[in-house]
């Protein structure tokens, strides 16, 4: 399509405008990493690296970040497990109430964070009676982000089709040799790929974390929330800020690129 | 007395409201090179996940050399497919693919080598052992296809549609070679298609399916030269079909007849009353024949195919012809 000098321009300055709304307040908080200044003000005084030094020093926010992590990745291993057994369910098999078993399934995503936290909350303290914890934390992540790899999982079986598996079978395979053999190897990229995403979106969750992970728990969005407003911490929730960006962006990445590849 | 390769009593299967093979009943005996004929939507094709175990009967038996087989889950069954989309598994090189059943049957490395390299020495691909199936032909991936499920030594191979996907050309190569494959190793092949001619040349006996039911069963001759019915005589050849009342003008037939396109005469000049007077409405030349369609005095349209006039006189449209019939090549239908 042809457009002309003018609206060419026109359409350029749109976009620029748009992603300069989109970026500015993220790239705000990178320059604040490297101010001077301990409250944030604007116009940054100067350049400095001791936040950063000061960030990687920092015992909280080192904890934070190792909590994170754990919880990240324990969420999503759980998530893996649970995410692909329902899979196979949906996409394989038939039976009766699958369709409500599928939408049971996807339904949490729409469902708004603080609703799944207050729910987990009332679950955890009132019916069972737990300690809320670092357990409680987890199985809460494992929660949301179980919708992510079956929703990765079930397209994948969806768009592959049950005959290499009747191939398997009709050769002497039985389920599980069929599912190492041919299954897992035609799925693992879809499974690593919705493992980063699990990964990322529980690693910078906080509304749910707020509800259940108790007070002895701090993640590093709650290390960043409790730290915005305190005096001298405002510079380094700004690099750890940034160190989440980063963090989450990889996983997200890595999994488009590992999905696309696998496409073609 | 020898077990049948295969023996279905009764066989039904349902898909909801849907029933997709009502009541079938077959013996295939061993070495048999048996096919299941029929449009799609026939029955034919659910006949044959049966026998293989991707589907459960709604109710009936279903037997392999005596044992009954029907609850048993395809990996239990001494039977092999050929997918009509041949189901090559794409992560895996040719070699791969055709070890895969004696991998899981834990034969050893070298003996697995020593039977894949045999087996894709008899579907003639020795040069393409490392390849990827997306790096075949579809041609060559049916052979592997072939060989994968002939290298575990099946009792019955059964094959769906295998050469649908294939060329013309290819195709008719691909079916002489079935048959020598099928003779040589002497296994029970059962075959489906919805290609008549398939059906007929390479079959030991035919089964025509329709809606469900098998409709005739028999010898590729018995089926083409006596069909049981308009369905039958239609769907395999083609035919003049004349219904009670006009097979008892025509050939003084209580029932309906069919008669083919190749057993009726064509002569110039009326002679002597036997035959009826007609005129040529269409001549179709395709090669080493003519399709002639006539219309009758009588009103009655039939077709007539001859062999094709190299040279001299043509048949052209509008030429007054007598159409006679040899009472012994007319078919009664008997349903």
């Amino acid at each position: 399509m042809q457009l002309s000098r003018i609206s060419r321009m026109v359409l350029a300055a749109i976009t620029i405008l748009t992603l300069l709304y989109i970026y500015m307040p993220i790239a705000v908080v990178g320059i604040n990493s490297f101010s001077p200044s301990i409250s944030m003000a604007w116009p940054p005084s100067g350049f400095t690296l001791e936040w950063w030094g000061k960030a990687f020093v920092s015992e909280g926010a080192m904890q934070a970040l190792g909590t994170s992590v754990v919880v990240a990745l324990a969420a999503s291993a759980i998530a893996l497990v649970l995410g692909t057994l329902l899979s196979f369910a949906i996409a394989r098999f038939k039976f009766f109430g699958q369709q409500a078993l599928n939408l049971m399934v996807v339904l949490p995503i729409a469902l708004p964070g603080i609703v799944t936290g207050l729910a987990l909350n009332n679950l955890f303290k009132s019916v069972l009676a737990w300690q809320l914890g670092m357990l409680t934390l987890i199985i809460a992540h494992a929660t949301f982000t179980v919708v992510v790899i079956f929703n990765n999982v079930v397209a994948r079986l969806r768009r592959q089709g049950g005959n290499l598996e009747e191939a398997s079978s009709d050769l002497g395979a039985d389920l599980f040799t069929t599912f190492r053999l041919i299954t897992f190897p035609r799925i693992k990229s879809a499974l690593f790929a919705g493992g980063l995403l699990a990964f990322a979106l529980s690693f910078d969750e906080i509304i749910v974390t707020t509800f259940t992970a108790g007070g002895g728990v701090t993640t590093l969005p709650i290390f960043i929330l409790n730290n915005m407003y305190r005096p001298n911490q405002a510079p380094i929730v700004a690099v750890i800020a940034i160190v989440v960006t980063i963090l989450s962006l990889i996983p997200i990445y890595l999994a488009e690129r590992i999905t696309s590849r696998d496409e073609t | 007395m020898q077990l049948p390769a295969i023996k279905i009593e009764n066989l039904t299967k349902k898909f909801g409201d849907v029933t997709a093979v009502d009541g079938v009943s077959l013996e295939i005996a061993e070495g048999e090179f048996f096919s299941m004929l029929g449009p799609s939507g026939s029955g034919k094709t659910t006949v044959l996940r049966l026998i293989a175990g991707f589907e459960k009967p709604t109710s009936g038996m279903i037997r392999l050399f005596g044992e009954d087989v029907s609850n048993k889950p395809p990996f239990e069954r001494d039977v092999n497919t050929v997918f009509q989309d041949y189901a090559l598994f794409p992560h895996m090189s040719v070699t791969q693919n055709v070890e895969y059943g004696l991998t899981i049957r834990g034969i050893g490395k070298s003996e697995r080598e020593n039977l894949a390299k045999q087996a894709l020495a008899l579907v003639r691909l020795e040069g393409l052992a490392d390849r990827k199936p997306s790096q075949l032909s579809g041609g060559q991936r049916q052979r592997v296809a072939l060989a994968r499920s002939i290298v575990v030594k099946p009792k019955v191979l059964l094959l769906d549609e295998p050469l649908g996907a294939l060329d013309l050309k290819l195709r008719e190569q691909m079916q002489v070679e079935l048959k020598q494959i099928q003779r040589e190793l002497g296994i029970t092949f059962i075959f489906v298609t919805h290609d008549q001619d398939e059906a007929l040349s390479l079959s030991d006996r035919v089964a025509v399916f329709n809606k469900g039911s098998i409709v005739q069963l028999g010898t590729p001759q018995d089926i083409y030269n006596k069909p049981v019915d308009h369905f039958v005589a239609d769907f395999v050849g083609s035919s003049n079909y004349f219904d009670a009342k006009e097979a008892k003008q025509y050939f003084d037939q209580n029932a309906a007849v069919i008669v083919r396109p190749e057993n009726i005469q064509l002569t110039e000049s009326s002679n002597s009353g036997l035959g009826f007077s007609g005129e040529i409405s269409e001549v179709i030349f395709l090669g080493d024949q003519n399709r002639v369609l006539v219309k009758l005095d009588t009103g009655k349209e039939i077709f007539v195919t001859e062999v094709s006039r190299a040279f001299g006189e043509q048949r052209k449209r509008g030429q007054k012809v007598t159409v006679s019939f040899d009472a012994s090549l007319v078919s009664v239908l008997t349903r």
